[in-house]
């Protein structure tokens, strides 16, 4: 009866837990105190269950000098490009333009649009072309980046890029409506990225 | 805040994120040298089988196919 004793004196003294998708660092528990306090109200006699959250590692607390490599996750709907990576910098193509974000980089959210992601470890660089998506820097020297696709820029093909362009221009002065423009100017937003990357 | 900033021109034009992400990454996917291409797209493929529930018997299943 009692071998579950240990465990659940431990439990108690925790921290609470913080929602996982903000760029505040969660404590050092990822076990909901005030769901086990409801919990204990409820039945005293059996031990509260474990939830999701329970299984999640919980992340590493913001270290007070400051880490000298990033950590960078980085993942599609399909795949998960980099996981726990650690590199020097990345260059993430933020609305707002390119950012560089080092180690210790102030919490931010950025939207992405259409350009070149790199990650750069030392003297080497990985170059990923993104659509779209956005970057989540943590506190704690953490980067999660999240795109719909991305992929290695010597996977571009130059001529079909070339060919899109034109297309889309040529849309783009044709357009009537607001949505047929907008989605023409989609089109030459994303190819002309695309262009400057390849050529440049 | 948030609300004066300015709204972008495919939100303007009445396009939701979702819309403006995925018409971004199909064109990234058009992009592609060969294998990846074909390989990117067959990805983003989706069917469906509809099939109406009629006299306690489901009717033949209508399949629609979305290549996003």
């Amino acid at each position: 009866m009692f071998r579950q004793a240990s465990r659940l004196l431990g439990r108690s003294s925790r921290p609470p837990r913080v929602r996982a998708m903000c760029t505040e660092v969660p404590a050092n528990s990822n076990k909901d105190s005030a769901f086990v306090e409801a919990w204990k109200k409820v039945s005293p006699t059996m031990e509260p269950p474990h939830t999701p959250s329970t299984y999640m590692e919980p992340r590493p607390p913001t270290p007070s000098s400051l880490p000298s490599k990033l950590t960078v996750n980085f993942v599609l709907p399909y795949s998960s490009q980099l996981s726990g990576k650690e590199v020097d910098m990345v260059m993430v193509p933020a609305t707002t333009g390119q950012m560089g974000v080092l180690p210790g980089h102030v919490p931010t959210i950025a939207e992405l649009k259409p350009g070149v992601l790199s990650v750069h470890e030392g003297s080497d660089v990985t170059k990923y072309f993104v659509s779209s998506g956005f970057a989540f820097i943590h506190a704690n020297s953490v980067a999660d980046i999240v795109a719909v696709e991305a992929v290695p820029i010597d996977q571009i093909d130059a001529s079909l890029v070339q060919k899109g362009l034109a297309e889309f221009t040529q849309k783009l002065s044709s357009a009537t409506t607001d949505l047929e423009k907008a989605e023409a100017q989609i089109g030459v937003d994303v190819h002309s990225a695309l262009n400057s990357t390849i050529t440049g | 805040m948030a609300s004066n900033a300015a709204a972008p021109f495919w939100r303007a034009a009445g396009m939701t994120y979702i819309t403006y992400s995925n018409i971004c990454a199909n064109l990234v996917r058009n992009c592609l040298k060969e294998p990846y291409k074909t390989e990117a797209i067959s990805r983003e493929r989706v069917h469906f089988a509809v099939s109406k529930w009629a006299e306690g018997k489901p009717e033949k299943p209508n399949v629609i196919c979305v290549s996003a």
